[in-house]
Parts: structure tokens; C-alpha cells; sequence
């Protein structure tokens, strides 16, 4: 175990295409200045109490239970199956019937050349000091890539364990789906209550045409931090799916930016989060219109119990050229007690004249009159509760990417309220 | 045999009071219609009864089979054998009529195994595509439909007393002789009772009751067999208001 630094991210090695985004991820995270909640984007978060420069950087994985945890997720029927533990590769399985269609799943820095698709998210210049970490010191990201035209059926899932003391690991997935390719990637997120933190990166490139489906399992214990990084790019008339579902996590934050840059692109934005106890969960959201004539569709609902935090803000920015712009954003929360407390906060940002954009939210506690409704006709206060939050999630779960991931989450959503039954 | 008896029964909303002293007696097989005009406390009566929050009891007595409405919540009025079919169904998104009537079920005690059936059996006899069961509670249903559905439920749920509040509001023709004709079934074959609120007469040419009674200023100030909605329909409720204080 080493401390977060240039020398300890240099020894890192890998080849140069690797050392060299290191180097300059490592710079700019020794000059960003650490977070604070008088900046906008960390308003209403919890990021002062979570102390990164005081955790070690993860050692190797240890073997032992990444079999356990690929089989976990079998009954998903994944094309291929890989397992991070504190960030570091310990199980990769992949169907060699679609290795020989070309599919890639892997290492990054075994199975391709050079780093050229992990531009999506380096690129980025707003990069906060926690996905910059993540690119300085990550060491096995895993790169899924899909050639042009090839339509992966089954999904790809990738299982990140965190288990070491007083460490962080930096887990990373690429999915690049080149043109006219379709893949789904699920990323299950799960942890030891050992684990104080974990630091986790996501970029998603979909070519022209390409169809890119991904969705964040977020199941961590309620001991564990998060702070995750996505960034989603979608070419030209290509189809991008993003969906988080968050039960876990003590301060658990999830950035989400979607890259419009070519015309004709979609993308959805889901997600579904469950905070109780003294849970907070914390998402930002950006929809990026950068060309013309793209459609981005957000749909957040969250419910927050006990003594549980939320915090949603969203931006919808229409850069001048985004002529034809759709943009939509909802956020809708209830909040189960008096003690819980949801913050949403929309915004748009719109700098062309031809767009369609709508944005809604809404905080507060389950309507008296639905409440009323399901009680006139027997059913107990605890048993309306349940089946209005269930009710509420539906239209979301309806639209989850990846197959056979809904089920997973209403078991979750269900497993929660019975919690909160017996509260 | 069941009896609901209303006994002096005052009650009051936002601090107003409505119901200043009624009287009513419901016994199973019986169908009691309340007419009223607007204002007269028609609503108020019916969601005290069902234990809609909102509403103050000032005084009197209510009890189902000589046991205390006011002392159980809503739920367990409902479970004692109270319906209420709202002049305005709640929607209530992500949730089927199905799985509302099986956690009904579940909370009596009762086989959830028999609910589907049931519905779909009740869902025909209602006429009501079966398709709008798939659908959330009320969402994108027409006014007819929404008062099959209320009938639907109350079908399943096989209650002792049904209060029917204003379930003529919205709705067309076919629609009401479908509802009329359900209750007067129910009345027969399982020996329901019926308080029907109404403000005309319409429901009352479909459901014939054998007590009319109008209510005024929250009080009953006239009872009578059916002849009394027609006397209703055809002069109007001004001879039934008390005179006004000077």
C-alpha cells in the first residue's frame, strides 16, 4: 500500500501510452484544489467528510473470492463476466464465440495497442480531483470494445468488489461500441463494510448508429463512500442508455454527463436510488447538446427514508449550434419521513432558439389522497406505502437498460420498504 | 344481517361545521339513497364514514354490526365491511387494481390466490376491457370507466355496506345502467346494503332504493320511499330547505 503521488504513480508502468495519461492526470490532480461545498457542484454533498489524500492506493487483488462473486451474476447469462476487487482485475471470463466475432473484453492496456478510446473521459476538462485520481492511479482498466456492426445479444457485466482497509480503488470500465454496434454492459458495485471508499470511472463511446446500453447496479454497503464519475458520448443517429440503480453507500455520488456531439444522437438517462438510514446519495447530471438535432430524455425518481439525504442537480445545456434540440429532464422524490430531505435542483442552460426542453421536479411525501385510495378498500398503512413507491419506481424500471436487470431492483426497492416496515 | 346505524352524527371540515346531527339506519338488502343539493353535506358524510382524513368528528355514533366505526382507520372500516365508491377515483401511478385487491385480500387473511380470477370474472360481468387491467389504478380511464373499475372492487371485495358517493358524476348512460345494475345484483345476491349519495335523480331511475332521504344544511329533513326522488326531480329541493335564520 502506497499513498495517492506522482512517484507512486509513476511506478505504476504499463506502456507509454499509459505512463504518459498518468503523468498528466497526476499534475492535474496535484493543482485542482480539493472539493468544497461552496462550489456549486459539490453544494449540498458530503465530499468534506470524505478524506481520499488520507487512503492508500489498493494492493493486488486477492484471488479467493472473485469465483464466488462471477457466479453471483451468472444467472444474468453475461457474454462475458469480470471481477475488479479494490480496482484490480481478479476474474475476466469471456464467451470465445464472440471473442472470434471480435468482441473485446479486457485489461485495457493487454488487449489494445494504444489508449486512444480512453479520450472520452481524459478529455474532459472539468474532471473533478476524484475521476482525475482515478485516471492517475487506476491500474487495470477494463476496456470492452465492440467492432462495427456486431450486435452483442447478452450482456457484458462487470462486478466491482471493495473490501481493503483504509485503501481506495479506482475501477474503470471503457465501453466503445464502434458504428452500428449494440452491446449491453451492467456494473455492479458492492462492498466489505471494510471498505471506506471507492472511486469508480465510466466512459461510454457509441459510434454512428450504435446502440450502447449501460447500467450501475449500486449495491455497496452502508459503510462505504462512492464518488463516480460517467461520461457518455453518442455519434450520429446512435442510441445511448444509461441507468443507475442506487440502494448502497454511505455518501454515495454519481456524475453523469451525456455528450451530444453528432447530429441525430439519443440519449436516455435513468435511474432509481433508495436512500435510508443515514444514507446520502448525490447525483449531477449534465445533458450536453453540441449538435444538432439530438434528443436527451432524463428520468430520475428517488425515495429517501429515515434519516436519509438526496441530492439531484441537473443541467440541460444547448450549445449554439445545437440547432433542433429535445431535451428533457424530470426529477421526482418522495420523501417516507419527516427526518429525510431531498434536494432538486434543475437547470438549463440553452444558447439556441430552436430547441424543445421541459424540466420538473418534485420533493414530498406520499400523496394523501393515493394513501386514502388504497386504504378505503383494506390494505394497511405499511402495505400502501409499499405498493405507492413501487408503483412510482415502475415507470422507471420500465425503461432500465439491460435485461434482466428490472427484477434485480425490484427486489431491492422491496427488501428496502420491508426495512422500513420493520423500522 | 348487518346494520350500519348513524346516530346524531355532526362533523365538521376545516373547522366549519357540515354535518349537524343526522340519522340513518342502513340494513343489509336495503338501498337508502341521500339526495341533497350542493353544499348539503352529501360528500362530508361519506368520506366520515369511510375515515377520509380531513374531517372532525364532533359528535354521535357510528357503528357497523354495533361496533365503533370511529374507533378503526380507514383500512379496518374496510375490513369490517365498509366500501366507499369515490365521485372522483384516485390515480395512482404503477399500481394494478389487481395488486391493490390481492395486499386487500392479504391484510383479511383471505386466499390472494383466487384475486385474478376474480377480477377478470368481474371485469366481464362489469364490461370493462380487460385490457384497462393491466393499467395503473385509474390512469387514462374515462369517467365510465373509472366508475366500472370502483365497481370492480367492490365486487371482489364483497363488502357489508357500500357508500356510493356521487358514483352518477362523469359517467355516461350505459356506463350508469351497468353500475346501477351491478349494485342491485349485489344487493341481492349478497344481501349489500347501500347508501347512495346522489344529486339527481338519474342514478335513482336505474337504482330503485327503498328510502329516500334529503339532506339539507347537514341534517335529514325528510325521509321517504322512492316517490321521494321523484317529488325531488320534479319540484326541485327549495321545499325541503329549512327557512333561513334571520
Amino acid at each position: 500500500m502506497t499513498a495517492l503521488t506522482a512517484d507512486h504513480a509513476a511506478a505504476l508502468g504499463g506502456p507509454d501510452w499509459l505512463a504518459a495519461r498518468r503523468t498528466a492526470a497526476v499534475a492535474r490532480f496535484a493543482t485542482t484544489p480539493a472539493p468544497a461545498t461552496d462550489l456549486e457542484m459539490w453544494r449540498y454533498s458530503r465530499i468534506d467528510r470524505v478524506a481520499l489524500d488520507t487512503l492508500q492506493a489498493a494492493g493486488p487483488a486477492p484471488e479467493g473470492d472473485a469465483a464466488a462473486l462471477a457466479a453471483s451474476v451468472a444467472a444474468l447469462d453475461p457474454v462475458a463476466t469480470i471481477v475488479l476487487v479494490d480496482g484490480r482485475l481478479a476474474h475476466c471470463d469471456v464467451d470465445q464465440a464472440w471473442v472470434s466475432k471480435g468482441l473485446v473484453v479486457g485489461r485495457h492496456a493487454e488487449v489494445v495497442a494504444d489508449g486512444a478510446h480512453f479520450a472520452a473521459l481524459e478529455a474532459d476538462e472539468e474532471l473533478d480531483r476524484f475521476a482525475l485520481a482515478n485516471v492517475a492511479f487506476g491500474t487495470d482498466a477494463v476496456l470492452v470494445h465492440v467492432p462495427r456492426g456486431l450486435d452483442v445479444d447478452r450482456p457484458v457485466v462487470v462486478v466491482e468488489w471493495s473490501e481493503g482497509v483504509a485503501t481506495v480503488g479506482f475501477p474503470r470500465i471503457t465501453v466503445v461500441a464502434e458504428d452500428g454496434a449494440a452491446v449491453a454492459v451492467l456494473e455492479v458495485q458492492r462492498s466489505a463494510p471494510s471498505a471506506p471508499l471507492t472511486v469508480p470511472a465510466v466512459d461510454l463511446v457509441a459510434g454512428r448508429d450504435a446502440r450502447l446500453q449501460f447500467l450501475t447496479l449500486q449495491d455497496l454497503d452502508p459503510a462505504t463512500d462512492a464518488v463516480g464519475t460517467l461520461v457518455a458520448r453518442a455519434g450520429q443517429q446512435a442510441t445511448v442508455r444509461v441507468g443507475v440503480a442506487a440502494f448502497g453507500g454511505r455518501y454515495a455520488r454519481q456524475r453523469l454527463d451525456a455528450r451530444l456531439d453528432a447530429p441525430g444522437a439519443t440519449v436516455d438517462l435513468v435511474a432509481v436510488s433508495f436512500g435510508d438510514g443515514d444514507q446520502m446519495v448525490d447525483f449531477r447530471t449534465c445533458q450536453d447538446h453540441r449538435a444538432p438535432d439530438c434528443t436527451s430524455d432524463l428520468l430520475f425518481k428517488g425515495v429517501v427514508d429515515g434519516r436519509a439525504h438526496s441530492v439531484y442537480s441537473g443541467l440541460i445545456r444547448v450549445r449554439p449550434g445545437a440547432k433542433g434540440t429535445n431535451a428533457y429532464q424530470t426529477n421526482r422524490n418522495i420523501k417516507l419521513s419527516d427526518d429525510a430531505w431531498a434536494e432538486s435542483v434543475p437547470n438549463l442552460e440553452i444558447e439556441n432558439n430552436d430547441v424543445r426542453c421541459s424540466h420538473a421536479s418534485t420533493v414530498g411525501p406520499i400523496d394523501d389522497d393515493q394513501r386514502f385510495y388504497l386504504e378505503s378498500r383494506g390494505v394497511p398503512p405499511e402495505a400502501a406505502e409499499q405498493l405507492v413507491v413501487t408503483g412510482f419506481f415502475d415507470e422507471v424500471l420500465d425503461k432500465l437498460p439491460v435485461v434482466g436487470a428490472a427484477d434485480h431492483v425490484r427486489s431491492r426497492v422491496a427488501d428496502k420498504l420491508a426495512r422500513s416496515a420493520g423500522a | 344481517m348487518s346494520v350500519l346505524e348513524i346516530r346524531g352524527l355532526r362533523a365538521a371540515a376545516a373547522g366549519v361545521e357540515i354535518l349537524r346531527g343526522v340519522d340513518l339506519t342502513i340494513a343489509s338488502g336495503e338501498v337508502h339513497a341521500v339526495m341533497g343539493p350542493n353544499g348539503s353535506g352529501k360528500s362530508t358524510l361519506s368520506h366520515v364514514l369511510a375515515g377520509k382524513p380531513g374531517y372532525t368528528v364532533l359528535g354521535g355514533t357510528v357503528t357497523l354490526d354495533g361496533v365503533d366505526v370511529f374507533a378503526l382507520p380507514a383500512w379496518k372500516r374496510a375490513q369490517a365491511g365498509l366500501f366507499l365508491a369515490m365521485q372522483y377515483p384516485i390515480e395512482v401511478p404503477g399500481v394494478s387494481v389487481e395488486s391493490l385487491l390481492v395486499e386487500a385480500r392479504r391484510a383479511a387473511g383471505g386466499d390472494v390466490e383466487g384475486v385474478a380470477a376474480a377480477v377478470v370474472a368481474e371485469a366481464a360481468r362489469i364490461g370493462l376491457d380487460p385490457v384497462l387491467l393491466e393499467r395503473s389504478l385509474n390512469v387514462d380511464l374515462s369517467g365510465g370507466e373509472k366508475k366500472r373499475n370502483e365497481m370492480l372492487q367492490l365486487a371482489v371485495l364483497a363488502p357489508k355496506i357500500a357508500i356510493l358517493d356521487e358514483i352518477d358524476s362523469g359517467l355516461d348512460i350505459d356506463a350508469l345502467r351497468a353500475v346501477a345494475r351491478r349494485v342491485q345484483e349485489a344487493t341481492v345476491e349478497s344481501s349489500l346494503g347501500v347508501l347512495a349519495i346522489t344529486h339527481y335523480n338519474r342514478l335513482l331511475e336505474e337504482l330503485r332504493p327503498d328510502h329516500t332521504h334529503i339532506l339539507a344544511k347537514g341534517l335529514i329533513v325528510a325521509s321517504g320511499g322512492p316517490e321521494l326522488a321523484d317529488q325531488v326531480e320534479a319540484e326541485g329541493y327549495a321545499a325541503f330547505l329549512p327557512a333561513e335564520a334571520a
